[in-house]
């Protein structure tokens, strides 16, 4: 008898219910929202995808913008990777190849993902990929070398302030089993 | 007539059980509130001398007798316990035990969901501290060593059992503390006795109100991202790892969308009870009833919007940063609210200065101490100079300590005669605050000083310059642990009857429904 509830607590029971399961939907919802929130204010400087060359794009030739290339492994991938070349200076549309190299010295098969990072961030968007060896694993054998080439070429969208891009690439271990 | 009208007989339960049986039984409110109290009291001084290990290893520079991987597993579970074992189910005791009484109802609304919410305590503890004692006997490597934060940057070191039984421990910790949520919400809006609105009930009740819809909003959001971080380490999904698209970064938002708001959830219980306890010791009634009420929602919904303040310096855009700077700040508006109508509810009172007046005082200090050093970190500009220094420590033990724990021991001191129908020991508590204040502050400004002067935390060993302080802090942290060995003895001398005895109203300035009934109250 003096357990039963007062009669309107049922339906604030369940209330309650819903707001705590529409919080864990809430925050599943956040991994998506974020994703969606970095690719469309382009805040933490991922590149989008393959663009492909469909032609259209003149080159200005009156402005010049200098690509700096940085590249870093990351614990846990003990290879060499560092851009051949480490600034290249470009016009805007200009269609442009340069390749970083990466080593495996160790004696066994290793394989890695690059993911690249603009800065600053907000000119990722500008930032345009022909061809990329971050477009999919890389897979070194052991004492393998490699020069992995890089198409691309900055939007003549660019802001006239912009003069420096800085592109570095961190390479990723993967492995089979965590 | 509703059940909240029924004033149970206090001859209502002739067969109550005794002995071992009445705890595990009980749906009483008060006995449940005392398992919690209990309970989390056990966990306080055993996280409290997890952080002792730590403080005499770091008593001396270079490495004592702690290797750094379990000087990293101990500053783990001392945070991990002092946050989800001590301060959260010891506020949840207070309000099983206080807020049927404060609002006039034999009964919580949903004991038997407090209840299961106790039960899962001892198993949490259980499930966070076994990877530690199992590396012992050769088995995993320990504990978790990722600090409270379960930062998955480094995930070669996340390569261990602990991370997996932490989250565990934080499943079973987040599910007991939205059972208690749920316990409170329903207690206040439906047992109020008929008379009093929800305007004029005690601020306690609005500041666990205000906790619980906060924890039932951001607990199951920490659920997701430790869900999430189980499914990278065994599910071969890439949430949080850079290499298969997902980012580290998401990790800490998740993470600190819950961790900002549980600052409040833990410091709201002690700052809702303070403006009882000053107005009882200063026979002047609460100053700013409404604005209090006000400022708790004003702190909740401010305080879940800020949380990438504590991600300054992980290169989020400039306009990030200058937006939760800027709404960080104007946190400082609604505590400033609270404080102010602290001060003005002892403003030309008539105080008096028992044990847990003091100790209320002494939260005052505290979270004044802990809002005026809190207040820089935020500054985008400054923030390099703190971030992940020893300052950051220093900084958040004192709305924890300082304001949350204090206020918590003010509230025992206060109820301590209502609970046990015994007066303590008066002297005693007072030696117990102030060797706690002058303990705490030395303890904790100085490891603000060090912090200023560059020393990171979350490591073993220090540069040769930071060992004065250093030393200081230890022996600073050593009386602050021994102090409380005080309180112990003191509430235990109470518990068994030594004392004169309570009245039922045993402050002269004390004003509430739970003043009514006998001390202690009827089973």
């Amino acid at each position: 008898m003096h357990q039963v509830l007062a009669p309107n607590s049922n339906r604030l029971i369940v209330k309650l219910v819903a707001l705590v399961l529409g919080a864990f939907a809430f925050g599943c919802a956040l991994v998506p929202f974020y994703t969606i929130i970095c690719r469309v204010t382009g805040l933490n400087g991922k590149t989008e995808g393959v663009v492909s060359w469909a032609g259209g794009v003149t080159a200005d030739l009156s402005r010049f913008v200098t690509v700096e290339f940085a590249g870093t492994t990351m614990q846990g991938l003990s290879w060499e990777f560092r851009p051949t070349t480490e600034r290249i200076t470009v016009h805007p549309g200009e269609i442009t190849t340069t390749t970083f190299y990466a080593r495996n010295p160790t004696n066994e098969t290793l394989s890695g993902q690059a993911v690249p990072s603009v800065s600053p961030g907000w000119v990722a968007q500008y930032f345009k990929k022909i061809e990329c060896f971050c477009f999919k694993q890389q897979q070194l054998q052991a004492g393998e070398e490699r020069q992995m080439p890089l198409v691309f070429y900055v939007s003549p969208d660019l802001p006239v302030d912009v003069h420096e891009i800085a592109l570095a690439y961190s390479f990723f271990p993967i492995t089979k089993s965590r | 007539m509703t059940s909240a009208t029924i004033v149970e007989p206090k001859d209502a339960h002739p067969g109550y059980p005794t002995g071992l049986r009445r705890w595990l039984v009980t749906t009483d409110h008060k006995d449940i509130g005392l398992l919690y109290m209990g309970f989390s009291a056990a966990m306080f001084f055993v996280a409290g001398m997890l952080a002792l290990v730590f403080r005499a290893e770091l008593a001396a520079p270079g490495v004592q007798f702690l290797q750094g991987s379990l000087y990293n597993q101990l500053v783990t579970l001392h945070g991990l316990a002092m946050v989800f074992a001590f301060i959260m189910p010891f506020a949840t005791g207070l309000n099983n035990y206080l807020i049927p009484l404060m609002i006039g109802s034999p009964r919580t609304a949903l004991p038997r969901l407090s209840k299961w919410g106790f039960w899962l305590l001892p198993l949490a503890v259980m499930v966070l501290l076994i990877p530690f004692f199992l590396q012992f006997f050769g088995v995993g490597d320990g504990a978790s060593q990722a600090s409270w934060t379960m930062d998955n940057t480094g995930l070669d070191m996340q390569s261990r059992l602990g991370v997996d039984f932490t989250i565990v421990a934080v499943y079973l910790f987040g599910i007991s503390s939205i059972f208690g949520a749920f316990n409170v919400i329903v207690t206040v809006l439906t047992l109020r006795t008929p008379t009093m609105s929800l305007w004029s009930m005690p601020l306690f009740c609005w500041g666990w109100l205000v906790v619980a819809f906060l924890l039932l909003l951001v607990v199951p959001v920490l659920a997701t991202a430790v869900g999430l971080l189980f499914a990278d380490r065994h599910f071969g999904t890439h949430f949080f790892i850079a290499s298969g698209g997902g980012d580290p970064i998401l990790f800490q938002h998740l993470f600190w969308f819950f961790g900002h708001p549980e600052v409040y959830i833990v410091v709201l219980p002690a700052w809702a009870i303070l403006p009882t306890i000053l107005s009882a010791f200063s026979r002047k009634p609460i100053y700013g009833y409404k604005a209090q009420v006000y400022s708790y929602w004003a702190i909740a919904f401010l305080g879940s919007i800020v949380w990438g303040h504590h991600m300054l310096a992980q290169g989020l855009p400039l306009m990030e940063n200058l937006y939760f700077m800027y709404a960080t700040f104007s946190i400082s508006v609604p505590t400033s609210v609270l404080i102010f109508c602290w001060i003005g509810t002892i403003w030309r009172g008539a105080m008096t200065f028992e044990t847990p007046m003091l100790f209320a005082l002494g939260a005052i200090v505290g979270m004044l101490i802990g809002g005026l050093s809190g207040v820089l970190i935020p500054d985008a500009g400054a923030y390099s100079q703190y971030h992940n220094t020893m300052y950051i420590t220093g900084h958040f033990h004192y709305p924890f300590f300082g304001a949350a724990v204090l206020g918590m021991m003010a509230t025992v001191y206060y109820y301590l005669p209502k609970m046990t129908g015994r007066m303590y020991n008066e002297s005693l508590g007072r030696l117990h605050f102030w060797i706690t204040a002058v303990s705490f502050n030395v303890t904790f400004l100085s490891m603000m000083m060090v912090g200023l002067a560059g020393m990171p935390r979350h490591v073993v060993d220090y540069a040769i310059k930071y060992a004065d302080w250093n030393r200081v802090i230890s022996v600073a942290a050593f009386v602050l642990g021994a102090a409380q060995l005080i309180f112990l003895y003191n509430v235990i001398q109470t518990i068994r009857g030594h004392g004169e005895k309570a009245a039922d109203k045993p402050w002269e300035g004390a004003v509430g429904l739970e003043w009514t009934p006998s001390s202690p109250p009827p089973s």
